[in-house]
């Protein structure tokens, strides 16, 4: 009989060092006895609410509807949050956790750095010290949230091993956590990592689908067909889909990276190309060779530039409660330029995948149907490389 | 008592002096010689690592060891190729020091078979703790081999739990943190092997940040053996193709050390 514990179906699990066993052990004790502490709820409410801005708003998004043609579609307005993306929704929960378990310091990974700059803001304002390891590359494509983490007081570690990407940025926040637990919590980014971070994460995260579900049905009376999401670990894809999973007519529909195609080398679309596997903290689908090394993936997207999935989008996959997709890099640079432009918001290149499946599917359903689609974050870091992509030169 | 166990107790002293390096650095002609040096010198057993692109529990010295033997094409099947051709001609124990998915993704049954057909004797995975050894234990256990469980600094009320289900030898890890030689060891060894002997018969050897003789002599002196790897490791780094002679002569020495706590 098994003794894992944080299973979804088969997957999930606590596969990390016997030095951390203790440490999320602790974490989930702590989780358990705050999670559903008034007071700790209250003091969080208060923080997403006062200071980073929530409720978000949804968005119906008007001429994108007409100019589609089909199904009614909103947004759901992560990138209107305080850093400009979801990630402070799990930031501010973890630090406040953390703070209560005695931690005075953070560590964290970052694939596009809105991670690193949410879990560095949750810092400077709890007063904890912050660490955030970020892949040398992404580093370089952006050099921006890099600069914000450091002025929001957080030490920046570049990392060099393996791809320079997000899976060598948490490889070696893992092997920071191992050599110093007694004061650091990691606050991990994404739904993904040993239990109980997919379940912590989901839980902070779910907070936008518990309110986007009461939004939709105040302005519509009714829930949505579709809930369309952006996936790399899956952190804002899970928070869209969390409160929908039992409404079985609700399609849940989590875009992947496909890079330049599945069917190219370089790609990060897990589930589409991936297969089962045991990696950072989990079992999963992973992106791998028939050896069981970790394939160095490819996206334009720094944020869905992931070899793995969170364990509970593996487990809606395999019972096909969820649909993953996969889009291009041409198709998101298309939806960030088509939204800029007939909207007038810029959103984050990891949502612009989100937002090409909804561009595909609107036009494919009728107009009184109803497509919700999450925009995780705000487009700005992203300009400087969707301009180089386009061929234009323009410096940060 | 099995060939792992009976290493324990080759020397007078009954303790073990463990040699780990990373088979294809810098390529498997190369890991033989090692191997055949290591033992010459006097190592009682041998952890073969099999490459992993991710090996997070790993320091620097061994994630190099890892990208060169995976830049030089050595792959899981190589490894169990030249296991077979050392065990025609090496007595010691030997175990695969590995990563959970490298023997998931090529089927758990599949590769403990294959790992028995070889010659090997057990199997250490830093990332698979106590609560997740059902995934490869049973297998394991079915082909002979021992799953190897480690403790850490930690562990503390684990510690009794984890060890009286172990197998072959308990993996002592020294200190927090990744592999790689450090200066000082700060953690009570003596106390940890106190909690481990009076849950289980089977020895302990400590690992983690071990390089001089003397630190050797003393991890021994409070334990059953001591484990290195980055200081052969980097002898490897440092000489390549010739390292065989100095890892000798410096496995030599540890092992002296080992044989003399």
């Amino acid at each position: 009989m098994t003794k894992s514990r944080g299973r979804f179906g088969d997957f999930g699990g606590q596969y990390i060092p016997e030095t951390l066993m203790n440490a999320v052990i602790e974490l989930e004790d702590a989780y358990k006895k705050y999670k559903d502490d008034p007071e700790f709820n209250q003091e969080l409410t208060n923080l997403l609410n006062e200071y980073a801005g929530r409720p978000s708003r949804l968005y119906y998004a008007e001429k994108m509807t007409k100019d589609l043609g089909g199904a009614k579609i909103y947004l759901k307005r992560e990138d209107l949050n305080h850093t400009g993306a979801h990630k402070i929704n799990n930031c501010l929960g973890q630090a406040l956790l953390a703070k209560k378990m005695g931690k005075t310091r953070l560590i964290a990974e970052t694939g596009a750095g809105q991670h690193g700059v949410a879990t560095a803001t949750a810092a400077a304002l709890l007063g904890m010290e912050c660490v955030v390891f970020m892949g040398k590359v992404d580093c370089e494509r952006q050099a921006l949230n890099v600069y914000k983490m450091k002025l929001l007081g957080a030490d920046v570690v570049p990392v060099t091993s393996g791809t320079g990407t997000l899976k060598d940025a948490v490889s070696q926040a893992m092997r920071e956590w191992t050599s110093r637990i007694e004061d650091t919590h990691y606050c991990l980014g994404s739904c993904m990592g040993p239990h109980p971070f997919p379940t912590i994460v989901r839980d902070f995260q779910s907070v936008i689908s518990k309110e986007s579900r009461a939004q939709i049905l105040k302005k519509e009376g009714r829930l949505p067909d579709a809930v369309i999401a952006c996936v790399g670990g899956g952190s804002n894809a899970i928070g869209s889909f969390y409160n929908y999973i039992n409404d079985k007519d609700v399609r849940l529909i989590g875009c992947e990276a496909a890079g330049r195609g599945i069917d190219t080398g370089d790609t990060a679309a897990t589930i589409n190309t991936g297969r089962l596997g045991i990696f950072h903290g989990m079992k999963s689908y992973f992106c791998q060779n028939k050896y069981g090394q970790i394939a160095p993936v490819y996206s334009i997207s720094a944020g869905l530039d992931y070899p793995g999935v969170g364990p509970e989008h593996a487990y809606l996959h395999d019972i096909g409660r969820a649909e993953y997709v996969a889009i291009t890099d041409e198709e998101a640079v298309n939806a960030f330029e088509y939204l800029s432009r007939t909207e007038g918001i810029i959103p984050a290149i990891e949502s612009a995948h989100a937002l090409a499946y909804a561009m595909k599917l609107a036009p494919t359903m009728s107009r009184d149907q109803i497509i919700m689609v999450t925009v995780s974050g705000r487009g700005d870091k992203d300009c400087a490389a969707i301009a180089r992509y386009r061929g234009q030169d323009i410096r940060d | 008592m099995n060939r792992i166990q009976s290493a324990f107790q080759k020397s007078k002293n009954k303790k073990a002096f463990i040699v780990f390096l990373t088979v294809g650095d810098p390529d498997l002609e190369t890991t033989e010689k090692a191997v055949h040096a290591a033992v010459e010198g006097g190592a009682d057993l041998i952890e073969l690592g099999i490459p992993f692109s991710d090996p997070t529990a790993e320091g620097p010295v061994i994630m190099e060891a890892d990208k060169r033997a995976l830049d030089g094409g050595t792959t899981t099947d190589d490894v169990f190729a030249l296991t077979k051709k050392l065990r025609e001609t090496i007595d010691v124990p030997m175990v695969y020091m590995t990563y959970a998915n490298v023997v998931y993704s090529y089927g758990t049954e599949t590769f403990m078979k294959k790992a028995a057909d070889a010659g090997i004797d057990g199997l250490i995975l830093p990332d698979v703790p106590y609560e997740e050894k059902e995934d490869f234990d049973p297998m394991a256990t079915k082909y002979g081999l021992d799953l190897i469980s480690m403790i850490a600094p930690t562990s503390e009320d684990r510690i009794s739990m984890i060890v009286k289900e172990a197998k072959g030898f308990v993996y002592m890890v020294s200190s927090l943190g990744v592999t790689g030689t450090r200066s000082k060891i700060t953690t009570d060894i003596g106390a940890m092997t106190k909690l481990v002997r009076a849950a289980t018969d089977i020895p302990c050897a400590v690992g983690f940040g071990i390089s001089t003789p003397e630190q050797a002599k003393k991890m021994a002196g409070l334990s059953d053996g001591a484990i290195v790897g980055s200081a052969v490791v980097k002898l490897l780094a440092k000489y390549g193709r010739d390292a065989a002679d100095p890892i000798r002569d410096y496995v030599k020495s540890m092992a002296d050390a080992v044989h003399e706590a």
